[in-house]
């Protein structure tokens, strides 16, 4: 709690017990009122002095103004009156101030624990110092290449190489994830994560301000400045709200009197005036504006923490109307590392053998599909003689093994060589492989599904995702072969990435209303032009990824497909939030007017109405946070 | 040319009224804030001295809502 915080609690407090003793004692007269007025002045000499400066700077519509005028007119009733009853007066400003109070502690401590959620980036890195001793310096002063030192318990400040040491990584204050990850010398150390147990020394390779923890910390920062549709909603209904209940009040206070006095009857001034005055009680716009930002702000905190990085409210309000959902094959539902997935010998051949002979002939070549048979074959450096290699662009290579002559390549080059070779029922590439020109049997290499690749289709659908859509640059029978075994509904394969924006593109412009939104899921690799093109663009495995973070509205930091899920839902519970909130404040405040209107609610009402509203849509903001 | 100004204020439609009031001052080109983290991002005109701007910012903000503070 601030000084101020106390301060207006202790007036509160006075207030109320002011207002107990009036109730039980029997005091009357003169002292009663002076001591009416004492709580009245307690309380409320603040929105008085307010009030006037508020008539200084011509600012008419000044809440502090009008809860002026509404108080200090029901004490001048009460006086006119005699009925002694100044409770009113003091009440009304009482709970405003109870409301205000609540407001900002609540305000403030949302505020604090969604900082602390943020809080991932370090204020110091430590060098170590000519004479050997550890100095603490000002990241920002940290050059690129500098040695810093990280110990246990620390986090990682500036993005950097592992030079010396070995230890865990708790990268959940990025990603979410809660499984540590092994670092030794050579391996990335990104900032914001916590050193576990043993000491790192990390060559930097990016400034402070560069560094994946700054970056990060910055975009969570500027998300809730771009305000979304809700939020400019309330904010334009508050300007016209205010007014426009003012004008009613007047209206009140002067139209049906003088209908009555026309009609012959009597026109009780003071009973229309008093309803005005009601009015002017629950004409603060405050209770209805402020749950909407603490809700998208409480939302976007509470996806930050699960390594859901959203750039914006507005982008929190646009995925939670998605209805269909593309994604890029590679990277994204994939690994994107080609792996071999089945040997299948030819009749009396061995398995280890054909994969022994394969890793052999393509000892020396890097391509992609070399690399990957030579890890699944992981002792190749052993006495075998290998001569004679020679490659062919676009089929394959040959090579003396032991004496054999062995090919290793496509159909292509099986033809070429005359062999009787069989195509695979496996979707992938097919690798095939010929000894002395018999046919010896074939590899299957393929890409490899993420493990929760599938779940997060299913997922996505039970969540209301009406479609799901896979674009790849592969070839038509794997993008099929991965569609089905996903459960996706539709594929466009052999697209070049231009070919995707142009898909994307058709995808927007087939959807019946601007409320069924597009999102494209990429690994922000080579696909900026299609997430920037998308309602939404979902950029994963982001970590310490700057482009990726450039280009996507959101950001998930580790590329497990499920976070996709988790994206949709946080945003569709926050959203959700925010329309109870929007109508639940202008429903209730509404019917205030209406009862007010027709004399059924007093101020007491009024006000009671008023602050139960925002203490309610303040509490039902802070739950966005927890998803 | 973009600057970012810690401020303080207690209510939201109470920051609304500073960005319309600072929206408006001269030399300003557009501005946010941003109730949440207390933030006010201004977008200066060209050839502006944000200093300058500044102050007249923090001036009208204050006629608006007396309560607030604009931190140059």
């Amino acid at each position: 709690m601030s000084k101020k915080q106390i301060k207006n609690l202790v007036r509160i407090l006075v207030t109320a017990l002011i207002i107990a003793v009036l109730f039980a004692a029997p005091v009357t007269g003169v002292i009663r009122l002076i001591m009416w007025m004492a709580a009245y002045l307690i309380i409320g000499y603040d929105i008085l002095i307010k009030a006037f400066k508020g008539i200084k700077n011509r600012q008419p519509l000044d809440e502090n103004l009008l809860m002026s005028i509404a108080t200090v007119g029901a004490i001048a009733l009460a006086i006119y009156d005699k009925s002694g009853d100044y409770s009113e007066a003091v009440a009304v400003m009482l709970f405003y101030q109870i409301g205000e109070w609540f407001q900002g502690y609540a305000v403030g401590k949302s505020r604090k624990n969604i900082s602390e959620l943020m809080d991932i980036v370090p204020d110091y890195a430590n060098i170590e110092a000519e004479d050997g001793g550890i100095e603490q310096v000002d990241p920002d002063e940290v050059e690129i290449g500098t040695v810093i030192l990280v110990k246990p318990g620390e986090k990682i400040p500036i993005d950097g190489i592992v030079v010396d040491g070995n230890s865990s990584l708790d990268t959940a204050a990025l990603t979410g994830e809660s499984v540590p990850v092994d670092v030794k010398p050579g391996s990335e150390a990104v900032s914001g994560c916590i050193n576990l147990n043993g000491l790192l020394r990390i060559k930097t390779t990016k400034e402070f301000g560069e560094s994946t923890a700054s970056k990060v910390l910055e975009l969570i920062e500027d998300a809730s400045s771009r305000k979304s549709k809700s939020e400019n909603f309330i904010t334009r209904f508050a300007r016209v709200y205010t007014p426009a209940v003012v004008l009613a009040a007047l209206a009140l206070a002067v139209l049906p009197p003088l209908v009555l006095m026309l009609s012959g009857a009597a026109p009780v001034w003071g009973t229309w005036l008093y309803r005005a005055l009601t009015f002017l009680v629950i004409s603060c716009p405050c209770a209805l504006v402020v749950s909407i930002p603490l809700s998208f702000f409480a939302g976007l905190g509470g996806a930050s923490k699960r390594g859901v990085l959203v750039k914006g409210s507005s982008y929190l309000e646009i995925l939670s109307e998605a209805k269909t959902v593309v994604f890029d094959k590679t990277g994204t539902l994939t690994h994107g590392v080609f792996e071999v997935v089945a040997i299948h010998p030819h009749e009396d051949m061995d398995k280890d053998l054909l994969l022994h002979l394969a890793a052999h002939v393509e000892r020396h070549s890097t391509h992609p599909i070399a690399n990957s048979i030579k890890k699944a074959y992981k002792n190749e450096h052993d006495s075998c003689r290998i001569e004679d290699v020679t490659e062919i662009a676009g089929r394959g290579i040959t090579a003396k093994v032991n004496g054999d002559v062995v090919a290793v390549g496509n159909g292509r080059l099986m033809e070429q060589m005359g062999v009787a070779w069989h195509d695979c029922h496996k979707e992938g590439t097919i690798i095939h492989v010929a000894v002395n020109n018999e046919y010896a049997g074939h590899i299957v290499i393929s890409d490899v599904v993420k493990p929760h690749s599938k779940q997060a289709i299913s997922e996505l659908k039970k969540n209301g995702i009406q479609s799901t859509v896979m674009l790849t640059g592969d070839k038509k029978s794997v993008a099929e072969g991965v569609a089905s075994e996903l459960g996706i509904d539709r594929v466009f394969s052999e697209l070049l990435p231009q070919d995707k924006v142009s898909k994307i593109e058709e995808l927007i412009a087939a959807k019946h209303s601007d409320k069924e939104r597009v999102v494209f899921v990429g690994d922000g690799l080579n696909d900026a032009p299609v997430l920037s093109r998308a309602d939404i663009g979902i950029a994963m495995g982001a970590m310490g990824s700057d482009a990726a973070i450039e280009a996507a509205d959101v950001v998930l930091m580790d590329d497990d497909p499920l976070k996709i899920v988790t994206a949709i839902s946080i945003s569709r519970k926050c959203l959700r939030i925010v329309k109870e909130n929007i109508w639940f404040a202008i429903g209730v405040k509404l019917g205030c007017l209406v009862l007010g209107a027709f004399g059924v609610a007093n101020m007491w009402a009024a006000i009671f109405a008023d602050v139960g509203v925002m203490v309610l849509a303040v509490l039902n903001a802070i739950r966005c946070m927890f998803v | 040319m973009k600057k970012t100004y810690k401020i303080d204020v207690d209510c939201a439609a109470c920051a609304d009224k500073m960005e319309r009031a600072a929206s408006a001052t001269e030399g300003v080109k557009a501005c946010t804030v941003n109730f949440m983290t207390l933030k006010m991002k201004v977008e200066f005109e060209d050839g502006a001295d944000p200093q300058e701007v500044m102050t007249k910012v923090r001036q009208n903000c204050k006629k608006v809502e007396d309560d607030c503070e604009v931190f140059i």
